[in-house]
């Protein structure tokens, strides 16, 4: 890796700057840069403070309950939690394969859920700062400002986000916390009627997935300084199918080192403890994962579309896998480490959502009647690992003799990419703060770099457009010597 | 293409900040077939794709402070800090639907239906019931009439 991770000895002069709270990420985070005199970052930290508890609280309650308690994580991606859940809850009741007809309707849900997610990423959170520029008028960088200035890309998002909606709502009932999946299948058919309705639109959102890639592709290649924005060189996470292709449903573990070689290989998630640890430190709420074959120093990872994109062998959809081979060929046959470079990755998985869901939608069984097989065995323990949105998403229950769950771990993909985030606030701090005067441009600078990953902390905070960041400059004695809160003016005490 | 798009938002879990939602669920066992019925938690911009396909359009919220039994008023395109947030006006939908398709949005109304508890998990309370009894029965006539408009 290219940075150490380690915080810089602080000295007697030093002093703190509080982004209190970082929005536009799902639930409450704050971002900390303590400074030398000289403004070198001596320490910069991502921290996510708000408890949420699941894994908590779900104890004693009866296990056909989780996957629709826990999409409540999210309002962005539940169908990641309950899809995660529900493999667990196959393997408590001994469900080792679905009929067809389920195991298709359940990959339908995912991939909708995944296009619609990364539409919702792009277009409406990332794009104001891509097309607009990072320092660019804070009135301007948000989703209207997209519609009002680049219509038809707007557009474009706005309806890919609500195609993706809508192939949850024919699946689940609803567009956001519907029921579908139960242990061993799936509860509801898809109807020819909904079947035709969404392949009626799905050829255009080919079409604007190829010029979301096109888009991004553009972006990145003619700023050389993306580049290296943020940009870290970290191992690589993410599920993958059984000939080495991208996989978001079901495959196994691949991790690979910053420089290509495989740590491990189609490794069974289901001991996936004894591959990744868990670290926890006093000042987040958020766990800190690492690889255990790297120990916790060295072993941090990245995961989410970035990790995926570079860590798969081939893509089975023909468009997105030349989109695929063009990002490979821009990293020159090594892997594309650059941050910013994950939205290129996101627009790739983006296709090749859309072009899955065409071959779904055309398969017949994707409309069959057979959704549910017999129970079997009952067992004490399951473990449902799938590629959500943001990466690698780990469910893990054990229940009792009663079917009430005793003991729950999640490792959502956010966490996974916890340190990256730390280490690329540094990055970018190290990089562009070189003067006392906090702008909102430098706010947005750190804030760009935390997006890139897509945390999963958007739908808490209610903040499209404009992240409410209150930046606080506090001399090594404690005194706050300025304070400014991102879209008023600036408060000099 | 159906002539009139009926839109109720809110939350069906907190309290009467389901009245929207349940008006749907009323007018939509009425069967007008020029009536395309839709209910969500919030608005949201992807929601002018519905707003696009309809003549006239009518949303439905829940109000605190509202007279009773409902207030029915005329919406005006109109860009508020709500577009920023998960939760759009009504207004500033219509903003949003002018820049997305550059042209006038359709005529459309906005039905407030007086509430008074809002806690989660709570039901629809008795005075609110009553409102949206009021309401079901005004929306009908306006769906009948096939012609949203101030009475």
């Amino acid at each position: 890796m290219s940075t150490s991770g380690q915080d810089k000895p602080s000295s007697g002069t030093s002093r703190r700057i509080a982004i209190d709270p970082v929005t536009r990420v799902e639930g409450h985070g704050r971002i900390t840069l303590l400074l030398d005199q000289d403004n070198h970052v001596q320490q910069a930290r991502f921290h996510i403070v708000e408890f949420r508890g699941f894994e908590k609280f779900i104890q004693g309650r009866p296990y056909w309950e989780v996957p629709f308690i826990v999409q409540r994580l999210c309002g962005i991606c539940p169908v990641s939690h309950q899809l995660a859940a529900a493999k667990a809850m196959d393997q408590l009741v001994g469900v080792d394969q679905l009929t067809p007809t389920a195991t298709k309707l359940r990959r339908l849900l995912h991939f909708g859920q995944i296009l619609q997610s990364h539409a919702l990423h792009f277009f409406h959170l990332s794009a104001p700062d891509l097309l607009f520029g990072f320092g660019s008028d804070p009135l301007r960088r948000n989703i209207v400002g997209i519609l009002e200035k680049y219509p038809e890309i707007g557009l474009k998002g706005v309806k890919l986000r609500k195609y993706g909606q809508q192939i949850i709502a024919a699946v689940t009932g609803k567009r956001i916390h519907g029921a579908a999946t139960i242990p061993g299948g799936m509860n509801k058919s898809l109807t020819l009627t909904e079947r035709d309705a969404l392949l009626a639109e799905i050829e255009a959102i080919v079409s604007w997935s190829l010029d979301g890639i096109a888009l991004n592709e553009h972006i990145h290649v003619a700023h050389p300084e993306h580049r290296h924005f943020a940009t870290l060189h970290t191992p690589f996470l993410s599920m993958i199918g059984s000939n080495g292709e991208l996989e978001f449903y079901h495959g196994g573990l691949r991790a690979s080192s910053a420089t290509g070689e495989k740590i491990f290989d189609q490794f069974d998630y289901r001991h996936y403890h004894q591959i990744i640890h868990e670290e926890v430190r006093s000042w987040s709420y958020m766990k800190f994962p690492f690889l255990t074959a790297l120990g916790p120093t060295e072993g941090w990872y990245r995961v989410g579309p970035l990790a995926r994109v570079n860590n798969c062998d081939t893509i089975s959809t023909p468009l997105a896998e030349a989109a695929r081979k063009r990002f490979m060929e821009y990293g020159q046959g090594c892997f594309v480490h650059d941050t910013l470079a994950y939205h290129w990755a996101r627009m790739i998985e983006m296709l090749h959502c859309a072009e899955s869901i065409h071959a779904l939608l055309l398969n017949k069984e994707i409309t069959g009647s057979e959704l549910l097989v017999p129970k079997g065995l009952k067992q004490e323990e399951g473990i449902g690992v799938i590629e959500a949105p943001r990466g690698t998403l780990f469910h893990h229950y054990r229940v009792n003799e009663e079917g009430l769950i005793t003991q729950a771990n999640l490792i959502v993909s956010t966490t996974s990419n916890n340190q990256a985030m730390n280490e690329s606030v540094r990055v970018v701090a190290n990089t562009y703060l070189d003067s006392q005067e906090i702008t909102e441009a430098l706010l947005n600078h750190l804030e760009v770099a935390v997006r890139a990953y897509d945390p999963c902390l958007s739908c808490a905070t209610h903040a499209l457009g404009k992240m409410p960041l209150q930046v606080e400059l506090i001399d090594s004695n404690g005194m706050l010597l300025d304070r400014y809160l991102s879209g008023q003016e600036k408060d000099n005490n | 293409m159906p002539r009139l798009l009926l839109f109720g938002y809110g939350n069906p879990g907190r309290g009467d900040d389901a009245l929207g939602p349940n008006l749907i669920d009323h007018i939509s066992l009425l069967g007008f077939s020029h009536v395309e019925c839709q209910s969500d938690m919030q608005l949201q911009i992807e929601h002018v794709m519905d707003v696009a396909r309809c003549y006239q359009a009518l949303f439905i919220d829940a109000d605190l402070s509202c007279a009773e039994p409902f207030i029915y008023s005329k919406v005006v395109a109109e860009k508020d800090r709500s577009y920023s947030t998960h939760a759009m006006t009504p207004s500033t939908l219509l903003h949003v639907y002018q820049e997305v398709y550059r042209q006038a949005a359709p005529q459309t109304f906005l039905l407030r239906i007086r509430g008074y508890h809002f806690e989660l998990g709570a039901t629809l309370s008795n005075r609110a019931n009553a409102n949206l009894d009021a309401a079901v029965k005004f929306v009908s006539r306006l769906c009948e009439m096939d012609n949203l408009k101030i009475l």
